[in-house]
């Protein structure tokens, strides 16, 4: 067990660790950005400009999984460590 | 009349021959071949001197030897002790069961005649 | 324009491809080679049952009469999956690692696998989803209508039969592959194939119909953006409350819906595959949502007005004369409806059969559930009939509604009735106080509320809800009408719905949790659930915070002794920093612990014992392997360890024996050479002291002539005794020779007592018997003879002794028997007779050395026989066997 000599971890397992951030806040990113519309354009009337909102979704949609992909991709060997242990119940190992 | 010795031997010959040469030089000679009653026969006997074959029929002639130095009346009765067997075992135990003397067959016959004179207090 | 025929003959090929993937891959699956299937690709294109034909045909209908709105639906999904390190990687970790087989089983696991919950979700489950279905089977009967009449909205009554026979199709199709077997896992992967085919069809029909829109019918995006801004689309109102619960419903819905759990978590084969449909999924969503908005805006431009938006996709490539593009999109309607209904159906019909049919069953016929193989094969059969009630219930729905208006909006009621899930999935996962009484209040309102402001005023007012109830309330209770709970009034009725029944269903959860208290399997189930990732091979180590210092000690103490284990604690306390026996229960000290304790238990055992104190994890199945295993392991070193300790003895005793046997070789030798040398100078004496008195001279000559006989006799002896010690020598040696002969036995009897001598003894022999021909040394054998009869002639001490020889032949075995009539031999010493110099009586009668009968045994060994003593013949009896044809041992 390393985590009870290292005082920091090693710049690798911080990353990870910073990732692993990453992809939890990423949702939170997403609901900020999807509900933005909420905050802008006319509340009164309701009169919105359908292309403005519809090009701003379908901007905003491509650059959240975009970063999902950049996320997930390093976090994968980290998942498929874990789950292929489980999966052969850990004999290979 | 001379003085007593009992001669307990199983071998016929040798008693014979122990007995000519001890009668010969004046002594009773008493013979007795069976080990298993040796001991009372001493006692009852009494004799000067008892010459004590080991290898005896009924009975060895150590436990003869260990009875008769453990009873008063004979503790200092001087017995002679023959054996035919070479090893330096039997001197041993013959000293410690307290024989007078120790004696290997075969043996001159000046020798025995020698020993038990010494042992009658001749 | 297609004729119909054509289309429906499309159709059918189509199913057949469908049927042939999924039988091929099954095919392939039971021969185990199919790595490339189980892709992240796969996985991520099975999850597009989410886009059903609702999506598929509706979300343009959607986009034609509420904007961008519809995208809601798809962005819900997007935010679960990009945050699929929260909720969907512990969804899929507790799926495996309870082998969780239905949405109703993880809820009835979770809260100590009751079956109550069970059987609720499964009636949610199938209540909510039976409209969807029946949704689908429009929407197929609706395109054919299309093709059909060549006019959207407008299909003949027979349509009825198109639905029965897409509904009839599905029903063969998901029993033909959805209940093949019982996995162990309930995994189906001809199915998650032919679905993936489904969502690449449906995939590129919409956006081949998208380009086709975009860049043929227009001229491109900027085009389309200026159709829009010219369009009835352009002054979209964004309604911020169905904006935000919307994205809220449809990011509930991906994990709630029975059939989205099927595929993703009960049909996962790797977390990975999870990491790659993170953004792989978003990305088909936003795809298949892409060109929703231009569809919409040119099918309202092209096509007159009036025509149903709903069918845009299909009627659009139709109205420009695209036969083959509206063949295109009809397929990938047609796939979208498909695909769900399997699932859906594969979903429902586990669950049925888990939750109702089975308990069910197993309660009606006790006796019958003892029989392993019998159960396997109703299960299979209630499946079965689970996916035909289901699919039935779709159709009969479909035709009791018939269709239209009122199934348009089933779709988000669904998913609403999906969603009262939710709350007792979260809190089963995210938090341990969770209870099952809990569950079932929370669920059992939201469920209730869902019915009455949503699902049954959806019927409209001709359907279930009593028209004075929904303007009046139940009663006249006007704060209990359906759509104005608690005088909320004029809400949007599906928000309102959502609101109140997932408000009170996460209250009456959360409430009910806390006053309640949940039984020990719910205790354990709640730690394997919310602990998900602190137990198994791949995320060891414990949770802080949980586990008491105390029961550690407790526990230490028991396997330790007191001593050590306080010593130990003491030490980590001090380590830490801190006075006193009880270290705080970090991670570093806990796992110190388990080394310690593995050092007397085995690291197993350790691991499963403090995972019961650490309550972090009960103990897994992998854990009562690996005991298991170490436990073999050390009943099998136990077992060499006894084997080796036993070969030890047996060494052991083995040399005790040898030594014994030395020291007895010793022994004897020593009492051997003391005989030879009793025997030697006891005829040496005689001699000796006779010659002596001879040399002496002066005796009587009768005397001389008896001396010089003894003399003459212990010379003979010594002799005679000489001779037997290199006899006994060479025959111990095994020198001697043999020389073999045949021989008569009578003869060899008649000279052995001739050489005996004559005596007194009478002799009784049987002359019949003795008429046996012997090949053998004929001297050594007579040798021996001699010797008993002597024996018996010296020994017998009968007043009228009597020797009886019996010969008997046994085979190739002669036996001679010497039985005289004396007193015979004591029993303890029959045992010596045969040593050397183990003479019993007085020497004086023997006259031998003792050496007779040693000798005799040394001969008859040699000559491969034996001499033995014969107890309880009356007499001294031996008994000296030997074999007719000597066969001597080179």
């Amino acid at each position: 067990m390393r985590r009870g000599r290292a005082l920091f971890l090693e710049r690798r397992g911080y990353r990870l660790r910073r990732l692993m951030d990453a992809a939890r806040l990423l949702p939170v990113l997403g609901v900020f950005l999807f509900m933005l519309p909420i905050l802008w354009g006319p509340q009164a009337t309701g009169a919105r400009s359908t292309a403005v909102d519809g090009v701003y979704l379908f901007l905003v949609w491509p650059v959240l999984i975009v970063l999902a992909y950049l996320i997930s991709r390093r976090l994968a060997p980290v998942t498929e460590e874990a789950g292929d242990a489980w999966d052969e119940g850990g004999a290979g190992r | 009349m001379g003085k007593h010795v009992l001669l307990i031997e199983d071998e016929p010959n040798i008693i014979e021959a122990i007995q000519f040469i001890l009668s010969r030089d004046g002594w009773r000679v008493s013979t007795h071949t069976d080990g298993a009653d040796a001991a009372a026969v001493v006692r009852q006997m009494a004799p000067d001197v008892v010459v004590l074959d080991v290898m005896l029929p009924g009975r060895s002639g150590f436990e003869i030897l260990q009875e008769l130095r453990g009873d008063a009346a004979t503790r200092t009765l001087p017995i002679l002790m023959l054996t035919a067997k070479s090893q330096g075992r039997d001197r041993e135990m013959a000293e410690r069961y307290g024989a007078s003397q120790f004696m290997t067959k075969p043996f001159a016959n000046t020798e025995i005649l020698a020993s038990v004179r010494a042992l009658g207090g001749f | 324009m297609i004729p119909f025929k054509l289309l429906v003959l499309a159709c059918l090929g189509y199913v057949l491809l469908l049927f042939i993937v999924a039988f091929v891959v099954e095919q392939r699956a039971a021969q185990g080679g199919i790595k490339w299937l189980r892709s992240p690709l796969v996985y991520t294109l099975s999850l597009s049952i989410y886009c059903t034909a609702w999506t598929f045909y509706g979300a343009v209908g959607y986009a034609a009469r509420s904007g961008l709105e519809f995208a809601t639906i798809y962005l819900g999904p997007t935010l679960m999956f990009i945050g699929w390190w929260w909720l969907l990687r512990k969804l899929v970790r507790i799926g495996k690692t309870q082998r969780v087989t239905s949405i109703a089983d993880l809820i009835s696991a979770r809260y100590g696998k009751s079956n109550l919950l069970g059987v609720m979700v499964t009636l949610l489950a199938v209540v909510s989803a039976t409209p969807y279905i029946a949704l689908q089977l429009q929407s197929v009967t609706l395109s054919f209508g299309v093709f059909a009449q060549g006019a959207p909205n407008d299909w003949k009554p027979d349509s009825g039969q198109t639905a029965i026979w897409v509904a009839i199709g599905l029903a063969m199709f998901t029993i033909l592959f959805g209940t093949r077997n019982l996995d162990a896992n309930e995994q189906h992967q001809g199915v998650v194939t032919a679905i993936a085919v489904e969502a690449m069809v449906k995939l590129v029909a919409l956006l081949t119909v998208g380009v086709f829109v975009v860049w043929v019918v227009a001229d491109g995006p900027a085009d389309i953006i200026a159709k829009v801004n010219v369009s009835s689309l352009s002054g979209w109102r964004l309604q911020p409350g169905r904006w935000a619960g919307l994205t809220f419903l449809s990011a509930a819905a991906v994990v709630s819906l029975p059939r989205m759990f099927q595929v993703m978590v009960v049909e996962n084969v790797s977390e990975r595959h999870l990491a790659t449909a993170a953004w792989a999924f978003p990305l088909y969503l936003f795809a298949m949502s892409l060109f929703v908005v231009p569809i919409a805006v040119v099918g309202l431009e092209v096509l007159p007005k009036g025509s149903n938006p709903d069918l845009f996709v299909l009627t659009l490539p139709l109205a420009l004369h695209h036969g083959s593009l509206a063949m295109l999109a009809f397929l990938g309607g047609f796939s979208s409806a498909t695909s769900m209904v399997i699932v859906a159906a594969i979903a429902l019909s586990t669950m049925v059969s888990n939750h109702i049919v089975m308990p069910f069953w197993l309660k009606v016929g006790t006796r019958q559930a003892t029989v392993a193989g019998d159960v396997r094969q109703i299960v299979l059969v209630s499946r079965r009939i689970s996916i035909a009630g289901v699919l039935a219930l779709g159709y009969g729905y479909y035709r009791v509604t018939g269709g239209g208006e009122a199934l348009a909006a089933i779709g988000l009621i669904s998913f609403v009735g999906a969603a009262q899930v939710l709350p007792a999935m979260l809190g089963g996962i995210f938090w341990r106080g969770g209870t099952r009484t809990g569950a079932v209040a929370g669920l059992g309102i939201g469920f209730a509320v869902w019915l009455y402001t949503l699902f049954l005023p959806s019927f409209g007012a001709t359907g279930l809800m009593p028209e004075h109830v929904m303007q009046a309330g139940p009663f006249g209770i006007g704060w209990l009408r359906p759509h104005a709970m608690f005088g909320i009034e004029e809400a949007d009725p599906l928000l309102h719905a959502l609101f109140w029944s997932m408000t009170l269903n996460t209250l009456a959860f959360c409430t009910v949790s806390l006053a309640s208290f949940p039984d020990p399997v719910e205790r354990l189930q709640s730690a394997q659930f919310v602990n998900a990732f602190e137990q198994g091979p791949g995320a060891r180590g414990w949770s802080h915070g949980l586990a008491e210092a105390e029961d550690m000690l407790v526990m230490s103490q028991r396997i330790l002794g007191p001593e050590a284990a306080q010593s130990f604690f003491a030490a980590q306390a001090r380590a830490q920093g801190m006075a006193g026996l009880l270290p705080d229960t970090t991670p570093q000290f806990i796992d110190q612990l388990e080394r310690r304790l593995s050092g007397s238990v085995g690291a197993a055992t350790a691991h499963a014992m403090i995972a019961q104190i650490v309550g972090g994890a009960a103990v897994s199945v992998e854990d009562l392997m690996a005991v298991a295993n170490e436990t073999a392991q050390i009943m099998e070193y136990s077992n060499q360890l006894e084997a080796k300790s036993e070969e030890l003895t047996r060494t052991a005793r083995a040399l005790r024996e040898a030594n014994g046997k030395l020291t007895q070789l010793s022994d004897q030798k020593d009492a051997f050479l003391s005989q030879i040398s009793h025997e030697l100078r006891t005829p040496m004496t005689s001699i000796r002291a006779f010659s002596e008195i001879l040399m002496e001279g002066g005796m009587t000559e009768e005397q001389e002539l008896k001396y010089a006989g003894i003399i003459h006799d212990e010379t003979i002896r010594l002799t005679r005794l000489l001779d037997d010690l290199l006899d006994l020598s060479v025959l111990e040696n095994g020198q001697v020779t043999l020389s073999e002969v045949d021989v008569d036995l009578r003869d060899l009897i008649d000279r052995a007592l001739m050489a005996a001598g004559p005596g007194a003894m009478a002799v009784e022999r049987d002359d019949s018997t003795e008429t046996v021909v012997v090949r053998t040394d004929s001297d050594r054998l007579s040798q021996v003879f001699i010797n008993l009869v002597t024996n018996a002639r010296k020994y017998c001490d009968a007043a009228k002794p009597k020797l009886r020889i019996e010969v008997r032949v046994r085979g190739g075995q002669v036996d001679v028997d010497f039985i005289d009539n004396g007193r015979g031999i004591p029993k303890e010493s029959q045992a010596i007779i045969f040593e050397k110099f183990a003479r019993l009586t007085d020497q004086a009668r023997a006259g031998g050395a003792g050496l007779g009968l040693a000798i005799c045994r040394e001969i008859m060994a040699n000559l491969g026989g034996s001499i033995a003593y014969l107890p309880g013949q009356g007499g001294a009896a031996f008994r000296v066997s030997f074999p007719r044809r000597i066969a001597r041992a080179a």
